[in-house]
């Protein structure tokens, strides 16, 4: 009986973290992160500047690859699968966990060509007009953009270039989405449709997103992760998670005093 | 304080003070194109008449010894009113191909590996460093080096194709810095974008960042051109012709260029050499400035607000 529960959990997650730590040459930005992310829901990473949420939510798909020095310790498995396994391949874990960025940063060129490059770089060039078509549709982006497809993506507002950056990301069909900062370019009205959209998408995609905004955490996601700083031996501030729950029970009834002082704004 | 004086500084005497200051560099200014704007005008008040003669004005219907034939097309020759640019002109167009075509792959080779793929490393420091080291060397000793390497040791003479990879050389230092600028100007986002959505790193850099850099590449190399075709040391030292009475038509042809060219006119004692040394600055004049104009509109038509 308690196998079948937890074999149960195990395909409920989409990452399960061990004991994770992610550092810069001799300094850690964050430590002993433990925690177990579900599928089909939004997770928000909170917290104040310099926790270490960005930097965790990077290691997610491999991208810390690309700055030298960067290690990460422990295990992240995506799946049962642990993404830094000698085996894995980042190119195809990029592939399956998309990303989106603070700024959005659409490729300058066409409307079009900003969501074929990726159908194109993963061999997906069947009905590429159908598939264009179909991931702007899921962004909300289609009817804004459907006479302009052949427009320059930097013609577009801030809103619809972060949109579009979502659509190229979804149009090669991955099954978690990770969101680093998503509205903070934006304005009220265009973060608005980016959080209504996150909704939309989690029918089919997991979602993690890191925001500074604990009313953007509040709305959009299902469980809340709280992450903090602490003074090390050497001076410098590591990152800690303090507290993960449901989303709910964490802004009514934190079960950290820390979580409580942030979540009223007391510091952060 | 008595509330009169209030709000009240010295204005008159700091807006005294700037004027004068303004003063200062509106001459310095001044000076740079005044003397640019008297050199354009005696040269083109003295060649004109050599550039574009009665015949070509459509005045007269025939050349004869007073109306000298095209100064464009024309080979070289002993009397002044006869003399063309027509070799010099072509000798310069091959150099141009020569080294369009080998400086391209390169400068735009190197930059790309520098850039974008490089270890940060000691050995890349050493390379950058003497880069810019390169680019500061006087272009006499390529002359040297282009006599050393292309025409003695590969073996191809004093010919077009040892000048334009000698110019090749000359440049290739600037080309590869304007080239890494162009491309370190791309953000960093777009590469982690094109990442992020399971591209390797060679389609990262080949279909996003080097397209987006492109237009800042072409106008480094534009400049570099530009810089090449008014070169005269290094092809006199590497043993250019000074008195080509012929086209050149293959590579390993012997070749004269236009400021060479012009440099031989200029020394002969005979009044009439000015004017047609005048036309020969003209014609490289003209193509200075319509390379650097080219570069300009590519840079305007195609920068990129990011």
């Amino acid at each position: 009986m308690e196998t079948k529960i937890t074999t149960k959990k195990e395909l409920d997650y989409v990452f399960t973290v061990r004991d994770v730590s992610v550092s810069y040459g001799d300094f850690t930005a964050v430590k002993n992160v433990s925690m177990d992310m579900f599928k089909n829901n939004i997770t928000a990473f909170i917290g104040p500047s310099g926790c270490g949420k960005s930097t965790l939510i990077r290691s997610f798909n491999r991208m810390n690859d690309l700055i030298p020095n960067a290690a990460v310790n422990g295990e992240i498995n995506y799946q049962g699968i642990n993404l830094y396994d000698k085996e894995v391949d980042p190119v195809q874990v990029r592939r399956r966990i998309g990303m989106v960025f603070q700024k959005p940063n659409p490729f300058p060129k066409s409307i079009r060509e900003n969501i074929t490059f990726g159908l194109k770089v993963n061999n997906m060039t069947d009905n590429l007009d159908d598939r264009v078509e179909k991931a702007l549709t899921q962004a909300a982006l289609w009817d804004e953009v459907k006479n302009d497809l052949d427009k320059n993506a930097l013609d577009l507002s801030g809103g619809q270039q972060q949109r579009l950056c979502i659509a190229r990301t979804i149009a090669v069909e991955p099954d978690t989405i990770l969101m680093d900062e998503p509205c903070s370019a934006l304005d009220p009205v265009a973060t608005k449709k980016i959080e209504d959209l996150m909704q939309i998408l989690v029918k089919d995609f997991s979602i993690l997103i890191v925001t500074h905004n604990m009313q953007q955490a509040s709305r959009v996601s299902n469980y809340c992760a709280f992450f903090t700083t602490k003074a090390t031996d050497d001076g410098r501030r590591t990152g800690e998670l303090v507290e993960y729950s449901d989303t709910k029970t964490m802004f009514t009834n934190p079960s950290e005093s820390l979580t409580e002082e942030y979540i009223s704004g007391r510091f952060g | 304080m008595n509330n009169s004086q209030l709000l009240k500084g010295s204005k008159k005497e700091r807006e005294l003070k700037e004027l004068a200051f303004l003063t200062i560099l509106y001459l310095c200014v001044t000076v740079a194109i005044v003397t640019l704007m008297t050199l354009i005008y005696d040269v083109i008040s003295t060649g004109y008449s050599r550039l574009l003669s009665d015949y070509e004005l459509g005045l007269i219907n025939k050349v004869t010894i007073d109306n000298p034939k095209d100064f464009l097309t024309s080979l070289d020759s002993r009397d002044p009113l006869k003399a063309g640019i027509g070799p010099a002109f072509a000798g310069t167009i091959w150099l141009m191909v020569i080294v369009i075509a080998s400086t391209f792959p390169l400068g735009a080779g190197a930059a790309i590996y520098l850039q974008e793929f490089a270890p940060r490393n000691k050995l890349t420091r050493f390379i950058e460093l003497n880069l810019t080291n390169l680019a500061g060397v006087p272009s006499v000793i390529y002359g040297l080096m282009g006599l050393a390497v292309f025409v003695r040791l590969a073996g191809f003479g004093r010919s077009v194709l040892s000048g334009g990879l000698t110019l090749t050389l000359l440049i290739l230092p600037v080309v590869i810095v304007a080239s890494r600028e162009a491309l370190k100007a791309v953000p960093d986002t777009i590469r982690q974008g094109a990442l992020a959505l399971g591209s390797t790193r060679f389609q990262a850099i080949f279909r996003q960042v080097v397209p987006s850099a492109i237009p800042g590449m072409v106008t480094g190399m534009v400049l570099g051109l530009s810089r090449a075709i008014g070169e005269t040391a290094p092809l006199i030292f590497m043993g250019a012709l000074t008195y080509v009475n012929y086209y050149p038509d293959t590579p390993l042809s012997g070749f004269t260029a236009i400021p060479i060219q012009v440099y031989n006119w200029i020394g002969y004692p005979q009044s009439e050499w000015k004017d047609t040394s005048s036309a020969g600055i003209i014609l490289l004049l003209g193509l200075l400035l319509s390379m650097n104009a080219l570069a300009l509109i590519i840079r305007n038509r195609f920068e990129k607000d990011w």
